[in-house]
C-alpha cells in the first residue's frame, strides 16, 4: 500500500515540476514536455532514473520524462550486444509499447469519433 | 528572452507592453501546483495499480512492468480523450494531465480527432504527430547523444 503513496508523492511531484515550468518560465506545454523529456534522457545516461523507478515505480514510469530514460536504456542495452549499431535499432525497443498504442488507439479513436464542441 | 525583444520596439511599443504585463491576469501559482500535484498523483496511483496487477498477475518484474502499464495507460487516456473527457480533466489540472503519458496519447487522439474532416491520409495521418512531435524528436534525438557520450566514455574506461 505504501508503494501507491510513494507513486502519488513522486508522480505529483514531477507535474508540479512541469507546472512550475509553465507558470514562472512561461514555457509552452511543448517546450514543458520537450524539457522534461530531454532531461530524463540525461538522467537515464547518469544512471540516476532507473533507482527512481526502483523507489517510485509508476510514478516514475508514468512521467514523460521516463520516456527519455527509455530511449536511452533501450539504446544502451542494444549496444551491449550487438556494438555501435545498437544505438540505432535498440532506441524504441523499451517505448515501441507506448508509441504504437499510442498510434493504434489514436487512428481507431479518429474513426469511430468526431470532435467535441 | 523578451528583455532582447523589447530592445527591437519603440517607445510606444515598450509602453503597451508593460501596460499589457501589468493587466495580466495573474496565475495563482499555488493552487495550479496543488491541482498538478493531485491530478498527477492521481494517475501515477492508477498507473501504480496497473504496474501491481501485471506484476502479480502476468510475471513481470519492476522494471518491465512500466512497458505495459504505459500502454494501458495510453488506452485509457485514448477513450477520455474520445469522450471528450479528458479535455476538460486538463483544463482543471493543467500540468497534472500534461505530464503524464496520458497527456502525451492525448494529444495524440486529439488532434486524430480533430483533423479527420481533413481526410484520413493528409488529415489524420499527416496530423497526428502535430503536438507530440517534438517529445518524439527531442527525446530519440537527446537519448541518441547520451547513449553515444556514455559508450565513449566507457570505451574510454571511464565508469
Amino acid at each position: 500500500m505504501e508503494k501507491f503513496l510513494i507513486a502519488f508523492v513522486v508522480g505529483g511531484a514531477i507535474c508540479v515540476v512541469g507546472q512550475i515550468l509553465l507558470d514562472v518560465f512561461r514555457l509552452t506545454p511543448a517546450h514543458m514536455t520537450v524539457t522534461l523529456v530531454v532531461v530524463g534522457a540525461i538522467l537515464g545516461g547518469l544512471g540516476l532514473y532507473e533507482p527512481l523507478v526502483k523507489f517510485a515505480g509508476a510514478g516514475a514510469t508514468i512521467p514523460i520524462s521516463s520516456f527519455g530514460n527509455s530511449l536511452v536504456k533501450g539504446a544502451l542495452a542494444e549496444a551491449e550486444s550487438t556494438g555501435l549499431v545498437g544505438v540505432l535499432t535498440g532506441i524504441f525497443e523499451v517505448t515501441s509499447a507506448g508509441i504504437s498504442s499510442a498510434i493504434i488507439f489514436g487512428f481507431l479513436a479518429s474513426l469511430l469519433f468526431k470532435p467535441k464542441g | 528572452m523578451s528583455n532582447q525583444k523589447n530592445n527591437k520596439l519603440s517607445a510606444a511599443q515598450q509602453e503597451y507592453q508593460q501596460f499589457a504585463k501589468a493587466r495580466e491576469p495573474k496565475r495563482p501559482l499555488l493552487s495550479n501546483c496543488f491541482r498538478a500535484f493531485i491530478a498527477g498523483g492521481i494517475i501515477c496511483s492508477i498507473g501504480q495499480f496497473f504496474q501491481w496487477f501485471y506484476m502479480t498477475y502476468f510475471n513481470f518484474t519492476e522494471i518491465t512492468a512500466g512497458n505495459p502499464t504505459a500502454a494501458t495507460m495510453i488506452i485509457l487516456s485514448a477513450l477520455l480523450t474520445s469522450l471528450g473527457v479528458y479535455d476538460h480533466l486538463a483544463q482543471w489540472a493543467g500540468a497534472g494531465t500534461i505530464v503524464p503519458v496520458t497527456g502525451f496519447a492525448n494529444t495524440i487522439t486529439s488532434a486524430a480527432i480533430e483533423h479527420r474532416s481533413e481526410g484520413y491520409v493528409l488529415g489524420v495521418g499527416g496530423n497526428m504527430f502535430k503536438i507530440a512531435g517534438p517529445v518524439i524528436t527531442f527525446g530519440v534525438f537527446s537519448a541518441f547523444v547520451v547513449a553515444i557520450v556514455k559508450l565513449v566514455w566507457q570505451g574510454l574506461g571511464g565508469i
